[in-house]
């Protein structure tokens, strides 16, 4: 591994021994503090993104490590049109790791081919957003203790949500016994190549419903995502729609004990915020443990562990 | 039966779907060859119904690999003195670099200077290719 541009740039093997590594951190955290002494990673983001680059900062700062970066385009040497490839010629030589966030799809592997320091995409347009999936997977792992044998609900938009899409790929790629249920409006169901490719072409079971309350019970995990106004042709099937796919203390009800409620965040309503208290509410935790997924992947592309 | 029309050396591209004989012509860049080129189109066919063709003359050692990546189902003649030498189906290149171009506005190739547009083959049956950057689906023009 020497950059990580697709969640499906890692074997099993590969996350396995990310996610424990991202355990061991956690656990102890000082074994870690200066492990990257006189390292820097570089956070180039020509969108903001408050959250994921604060994430990477705050791991590279848990190891010992310096940052430098820009966070929007417009104060980035992209306002004056220099290439991908040329800003990732000149950071090389300023960091030892650059984690990269572009409105552009494949902006991060443009510049993996043009760098020489590990490359790590911390999300491309629509396109992929690896350490998201690390971020999940991790949080499956450690609050259920494994990543086989689920039934996993996704709730919401699955049209336009890659985090579901990328989550989606590889737990069907590398975990067994895993059963997907989609809960979505017609207007914003799964894509047909997930279903057709990813899943039925595997033999893995999914299926699909309208509304949260039909499913909700079945559920290890349910994996909230935003419905967007606009992405609805009018403003009455959004009005008509949305409060079925907004989760409240009432639909959790049904859930099992144990279920875990998790988001990529940033939420806007489609958790209520009465739901936070719940103990099965994980979302929290989940933005936690990305940091801490986040320092076992620098580690790792930095040849250190 | 194929009618080659008096052409004694050259290639007849057969059965490309029905429409898409310029954007080949095109692609090939037989414009900046002086050969004579037939372009055929709404062939009756047997089995399409109508279909384009292509007829080169006097041009034999043209790369056609691009072929694939337009039209997999189109036919390949090579005519050596009015005779069909070889009749074959174009091959599917596992990447093709610099000649089809990825349609996604939100791609990385609508912006980035110097980047030269590259598939890779993602399913050999379909003859499916795919962006290496944003990963879109190539949409042929035609079929
Ligand atoms: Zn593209």
């Amino acid at each position: 591994m020497k950059h990580l541009i697709s969640p499906l740039d890692l074997n099993k093997t590969e996350i396995d021994e990310l996610i424990a590594i991202g355990n061991k951190m956690y656990e102890n955290p000082k074994d870690y503090s200066s492990i990257c002494q006189g390292k820097k990673i570089a956070t180039l983001f020509y969108e903001p993104s408050t959250r994921t680059r604060l994430s990477f900062e705050a791991a590279m700062l848990n190891l010992g490590g310096n940052v430098l970066g820009f966070s929007s385009a417009d104060s980035s040497s992209a306002a004056k049109g220099e290439s991908v490839a040329d800003t990732i010629r000149v950071i090389s030589a300023y960091a030892d790791i650059a984690a990269m966030r572009h409105p552009k799809e494949g902006a991060p592997m443009v510049a993996s081919q043009h760098s020489s320091i590990p490359i790590i995409n911390a999300g491309d347009g629509g396109h992929n957003h690896p350490t998201q999936t690390l971020t999940d997977l991790f949080t499956i792992k450690r609050l259920k203790g494994r990543l086989d044998n689920l039934t996993i609900g996704f709730c919401g938009d699955l049209k336009f949500g890659r985090t579901v899409h990328s989550l989606v790929q590889t737990l069907a790629r590398y975990y067994t016994n895993i059963k997907f249920v989609f809960i979505s409006p017609e207007e914003l169901t799964i894509p047909s190549y997930l279903k057709k490719e990813v899943l039925e072409d595997n033999n893995i079971p999914f299926c699909e419903v309208r509304l949260l309350d039909d499913a909700i019970a079945d559920l290890d995990i349910l994996y909230m995502t935003r419905v967007q106004r606009e992405r609805f042709f009018n403003e009455e099937d959004y009005v008509r729609l949305k409060d079925f796919y907004i989760l409240t203390n009432a639909k959790l009800k049904s859930a099992k004990e144990d279920m875990l409620i998790m988001h990529p965040l940033p939420r806007v309503n489609e958790i209520a915020t009465e739901v936070d208290e719940d103990p099965r509410a994980v979302y929290f935790k989940q933005a936690e443990l990305g940091v801490y997924i986040r320092m076992a992947l620098i580690c790792r592309l930095l040849g250190l562990l | 039966m194929l009618n080659i029309g008096g052409l004694q050396d050259g290639i007849v591209l057969d059965h490309i779907v029905c429409g898409g004989a310029m954007a080949i012509y095109s692609y090939l860049e037989l414009d900046k060859y002086d050969c004579t080129v037939a372009i055929i189109k709404n062939a009756k066919s047997k089995k399409m119904g109508t279909k384009d063709m292509l007829k080169i003359d006097g041009l034999a050692d043209i790369n056609l690999d691009v072929l694939g990546v337009l039209d997999p189902n189109i036919t390949i003649d090579v005519i050596k003195n009015g005779v069909i030498i070889e009749k074959r189906k174009p091959l599917l290149p596992k990447e093709v670099t610099g000649i089809i171009k990825c349609q996604n506005p939100r791609c990385i190739t609508s912006i980035e200077q110097g980047i030269k547009h590259k598939f890779k083959l993602v399913n050999e049956t379909t003859g499916l290719y795919r962006c290496v950057y944003c990963e879109q689906a190539f949409k042929r023009r035609h079929g």
